[in-house]
């Protein structure tokens, strides 16, 4: 099952995924990067039905960089999250809605850092940690006990850490590759 | 004329392309509207009840070694229960550096190959130059996503060599997946297959092993799946193009299968 978390620290945005594509049993990639870049300071993680994610993923992708071409500006974490919203609400009431579930980090200049959880449902939250997936059950238990809103980088890497472990334990497929990025310098770790 | 003015679903038209007669329609470049044939239409109370089961069941493999991108599959057409053609080609050349493996519907699969190797052929005839591994498979499923939701049902895998960056491996289906990769395997015999596969698959492989590799992987998947059976396809791919192997009844393959294990069997004996 498709695992994403998001860890929110004063200056950072920590998230991680997991690396598998699988089609029915069979575990069809296991390198597979679900994370979108939509700006410089902007991520979009996307799990959920086979093409809709790649599809409503690339395409919000392309409208942020449209928007940065025709203005000069990039789009802010919050008007990027919105953007994303009210197009999965769309096409909620279509004859083709996405089936995704979304989370969206992003490094605000004047706001800061944030965190945005988005379902297939269209429902959006500005959160300080989130997950989706049945890994989610495991690991907000753990989130609400040890998250502070000041929690230094590596303090929220031994947090992510504890919510790996409990899921990779946990969970029914044992190769569970989990890919960082930390969102601040935006390099993989 | 593209495509999507030749095909029309029960009324519904797409004629959506750019007056400046480019390769690819405007319906690419937005997220399909509610006007798109995703569900049952209004008009059909009931759906139009099938004449016999659709063709479907099939092992299709391919991998990428040192020696470029070796693609496989067996020749059985199944409907049902009934094989309808023990000798279908399921690996279709599109053009010389590129082959594809289909699986699943056997008549989408047919179509769908058509069309993209028309739609190769346009790009190339119009940019003068051919279109990568990875654009083939992006068309082919921005073409595929207008159908998802139908019963279209197609799980092709895109086995080619680009000048640029060498060999590629992609998977596309009509489900909108579309994952590059260096080992796939699809079709009802496919976890048979990955068995073999996942085992003896190195780099460093030779050309003669790969090909032997292939080939045991797809016997073994047509010896346990009934779906898939009769002959094995092999092709491979290097910078040169695409070789065609003669195709070979694994009804051979298994009777030398039988005899390695008989013999090993005697020797068991004569040594106890």
């Amino acid at each position: 099952m498709e695992y994403l978390i998001g860890i929110q620290g004063q200056d950072f945005v920590l998230v991680a995924a997991d690396n598998v594509a699988a089609s029915s049993i069979i575990q069809m990639k296991h390198d597979y990067d679900k994370m979108f870049k939509l700006s410089e300071k902007i991520l979009l993680l996307c799990v959920g039905e086979a093409g809709d994610t790649v599809q409503f993923a690339e395409y919000i992708q392309k409208n942020v960089q449209l928007y940065k071409m025709r203005n000069g500006y990039e789009l802010s974490p919050a008007a990027a999250a919105n953007f994303t919203r009210k197009n999965l609400a769309d096409y909620l009431r279509s004859r083709t809605p996405y089936h995704v579930n979304l989370l969206l980090a992003g490094y605000d200049d004047s706001d800061g850092p944030g965190l945005y959880y988005m379902d297939y449902l269209s429902s959006l939250a500005k959160a300080p940690f989130a997950a989706h997936g049945y890994g989610a059950f495991l690991t907000l238990s753990i989130l609400d006990r040890y998250y502070r809103p000041d929690l230094t980088r590596d303090e929220a890497m031994d947090l992510l850490k504890k919510c790996i472990e409990e899921v990779s334990s946990a969970s029914i497929s044992r190769r569970f590759h989990l890919h960082y990025l930390h969102l601040f310098n935006l390099f993989h770790l | 004329m593209t495509v999507f003015d030749q095909l029309s679903l029960d009324g519904l038209r797409f004629n959506l392309t750019s007056e400046k007669n480019s390769a690819i329609p405007l319906d690419f470049f937005t997220p399909p509207s509610a006007n798109s044939a995703s569900f049952c239409l209004p008009n059909h109370s009931t759906t139009v009840r099938r004449p016999f089961p659709l063709s479907h069941g099939t092992t299709t493999l391919g991998f990428i070694f040192q020696g470029g991108v070796i693609a496989a599959a067996d020749t059985r057409a199944s409907a049902g229960g009934l094989v309808a053609c023990p000798a279908v080609h399921k690996i279709t050349p599109i053009h010389s550096h590129l082959v594809v493996t289909s699986s699943g519907s056997g008549a989408d699969c047919m179509l769908w190959e058509r069309i993209l190797t028309r739609e190769i052929r346009l790009y190339q005839l119009r940019h003068r130059r051919r279109l990568s591994i990875r654009g083939t498979a992006k068309l082919l499923s921005f073409m595929l996503h207008p159908f998802k939701g139908t019963e279209v049902c197609v799980a092709l895998t895109l086995c080619g060599w680009d000048k640029e960056s060498g060999p590629k491996l992609i998977y596309v289906c009509s489900d909108g997946a579309r994952l590059q990769g260096d080992i796939f395997s699809v079709g009802s015999g496919s976890p048979y297959a990955y068995g073999v596969l996942d085992g003896g698959l190195k780099w460093s492989l030779s050309k003669d092993e790969a090909i032997s590799l292939a080939r045991e992987a797809v016997f073994r998947a047509t010896h346990r799946d009934a779906y898939s059976g009769n002959n094995v396809d092999l092709f491979h791919i290097t910078a040169q193009g695409w070789s065609q192997r003669k195709r070979e009844d694994l009804k051979e393959e298994y009777y030398r299968d039988m005899e390695k294990r008989s013999k090993d069997r005697r020797g068991k004996i004569k040594r106890e």
